[in-house]
């Protein structure tokens, strides 16, 4: 589906002719990322994200691969084969750097890719399915990345897999039986390790195929834009080859220099020295934290030190960690505000950036020992963000005045064209 | 019979039996599709090995009031602690009303054997090892067991004090084989 003024698929030679009555692979790829899908004109730089997020999975399933074909899922030999990788394996240091920091490049974009969703309103209607389907992706790759980091089984890798199969030993009565279930044992061992292999091989297959789903939905109503506008007509748009190809892929040149810069120059300032010590099951490590993409919602597990009402403290913090992500589910019918872009919203953008500044408390509060003044932080900072979802952005979706808009996307293009050129000659 | 060209396709309550063989069908092969999915979630548990690490002897001939071990039971660990006089008084000095989950020493020990506190080196909040078995290591507020992860305080019969987690920690099943010789499990 598109634009009624989208470039028809017209193959010249006779081979390609004859490929599109077999398996017209090749009008799908023109119909979505060729000439023959129209995209707005306007989108800035906040919307290469996606396509980061795309190549990131991809050096991930690449890199990945290749590893599996140098590492053992056995808890006896599991450490030492890394170690192999890194030491023995040509180039193995280089592939498994890359496999560690692109984990982390990939949550980086996804992160940025989310906020600038939730800042542009590109959750709202027609892309609220585009939305859900980005929480899925996102919560399967926390688990595929959770699962990741348990194969090196050094300390972090064994502690991180007690810790967060504990949580689901809160739920009542049937907890403890459920974590036996997930473990395969009683602690973290080698069933575990063998089984969070198979599933960290399988997952991101899993994340590429409601990727489809994801970009599939999104190319039914078409991209937001910076102003959030919807796309009137023809004039609104271009084609997405060539010029969002060659503007996806100026900033893939970009990830990929931060992405080397990280790999070469710095591949273990993400991680924790603790993971290079093999796993000891009868040594806890004096400070465990998760890997830095999980510490916001790790501080808010941890801001429940009191029971409240008859729900107990280890509860409680479960509870909310996962509430902090499935809220995000209910986004799109929470903010009833028509106007999408921040632009055009005062009061959101406000909010917005103190959201943004609450995340990253929460991300400090997660990296910082259980003591105060961190607790009461965290616990402010876990009130603050429920409350953005939950009490400030329906109220503020109601009584916010929006700022005036401009009738189409041509018109906000042609607007701030005009301004830039008679401010220019003044400047100069 | 012309007018009708198939007499059992239509009952009089408009019931066909082409509905109930539909019905039959799927409803078989739904049972058999659970069928197979119950030996697919049951792999999962632990398996026969696993389980068959279920006891563990200890000699605690060698530790003397005041110390602790740490030794292991279905991988994982325990402490054995010789209580002094001193820490059993404390124990029974706490009022039941000031704990999280009630329990005297004498519940968590033998009869006559008040001395040797045995539980789980498992934080009952999210599986750590606390501190306070080896010597010089940060027993806690209450001269127990601390947990260093997200610092819950257990007190000299490790029981919960103070911090996140919700129980005691736990005490394995046990008995004394001999005055020297503990079997757990």
């Amino acid at each position: 589906m598109s634009f009624p003024w989208a470039k028809p698929y017209e193959p010249k030679h006779p081979l390609m002719k004859w490929m599109d009555e077999k398996l017209p692979i090749p009008r799908l790829v023109y119909n979505a990322t060729g000439p023959g899908y129209p995209v707005p004109r306007n989108l800035n730089y906040f919307w290469n994200f996606g396509v980061l997020a795309g190549a990131a999975l991809m050096i991930q399933i690449i890199t990945g691969i290749v590893l599996a074909m140098h590492y053992a899922a056995n808890v006896g030999v599991a450490f030492n084969s890394v170690e192999h990788i890194m030491r023995d394996v040509n180039a193995g240091w280089f592939i498994r750097y890359a496999h560690m920091n692109g984990a982390s490049m990939f949550f980086i974009v996804v992160y940025l890719h989310i906020f600038r969703g939730l800042y542009y309103g590109s959750y709202k209607a027609p892309r609220e399915m585009v939305w859900l389907l980005g929480v899925v992706i996102f919560l399967l790759m926390m688990a595929t990345a959770f699962m990741g980091y348990v194969l090196p089984w050094g300390q972090m890798s064994f502690w991180g897999a007690q810790v967060i199969t504990g949580f689901f030993s809160a739920i009542p009565i049937v907890g403890e039986p459920v974590r036996q279930w997930l473990l395969g044992g009683f602690v973290p061992d080698n069933a575990t390790l063998n089984r969070f292999f198979s599933l960290h091989y399988l997952l991101p297959f899993v994340i590429l195929g409601v990727i489809i789903l994801h970009i599939w939905a999104l190319h039914i109503p078409g991209s937001n834009n910076p102003t959030g506008i919807e796309v009137k007509d023809e004039q609104d748009t271009v084609p997405f080859h060539p010029y969002y190809t060659a503007k996806d892929g100026f900033g893939l040149g970009v990830f990929l220099l931060v992405f080397v810069a990280l790999t070469f120059f710095s591949p273990n300032m993400l991680g924790h020295a603790d993971n290079y010590i093999p796993a000891n099951s009868l040594s806890t490590p004096a400070h465990i934290v998760p890997e830095w993409y999980f510490l916001p919602f790790y501080a808010i597990l941890k801001a429940f030190t009191f029971n409240f009402l008859w729900i107990d403290a280890k509860l409680w913090g479960v509870i909310a960690m996962f509430a902090s992500i499935a809220l995000l589910f209910f986004l799109p019918w929470l903010d009833s505000s028509p106007v999408k872009s921040s632009t055009y919203r005062p009061l959101y953008r406000i909010f917005f950036w103190v959201l943004v500044a609450d995340v990253l408390l929460l991300g400090v509060c997660g990296a910082m020992p259980a003591e105060q003044p961190w607790v009461i932080l965290s616990q402010l900072g876990a009130i603050y963000y429920f409350a953005h979802f939950l009490v400030i952005l329906p109220i503020v979706s109601r009584i916010e005045r929006p700022l005036p808009m401009p009738n189409s996307i041509t018109e906000a293009v042609l607007a701030k064209h005009a301004a830039d050129t008679s401010s220019a000659p003044a400047a100069a | 019979m012309a007018s009708d060209p198939n007499p059992n396709d239509e009952q009089e309550n408009g019931v066909r039996r082409r509905d109930f063989i539909n019905i039959a069908a799927v409803s078989f092969a739904g049972v058999g599709a659970v069928a197979v999915v119950m030996p697919l979630v049951a792999q999962m548990n632990p398996s026969a090995d696993v389980l068959a690490l279920s006891t563990t002897e200890i000699d605690i001939s060698a530790i003397q009031p005041g110390q602790a071990i740490k030794t292991s039971w279905r991988k994982q660990p325990v402490f054995v602690r010789n209580l002094t006089t001193a820490e059993i008084a404390e124990a029974n000095r706490v009022p039941m009303s000031d704990l999280r989950e009630p329990q005297s020493l004498a519940d968590r020990t033998k009869p006559g054997k008040e001395n040797w506190l045995i539980t789980l080196g498992v934080c009952t909040h999210l599986g750590c090892v606390p501190l306070g078995a080896a010597e010089g290591e940060n027993k806690g507020d209450y001269g127990g067991y601390f947990c260093p992860c997200h610092g819950s305080h257990y007190d000299t019969a490790a029981r919960i004090r103070k911090g996140p987690a919700p129980t005691n920690l736990v005490v394995p099943p046990y008995a004394f084989t001999s005055d020297t010789v503990v079997t757990i499990g």
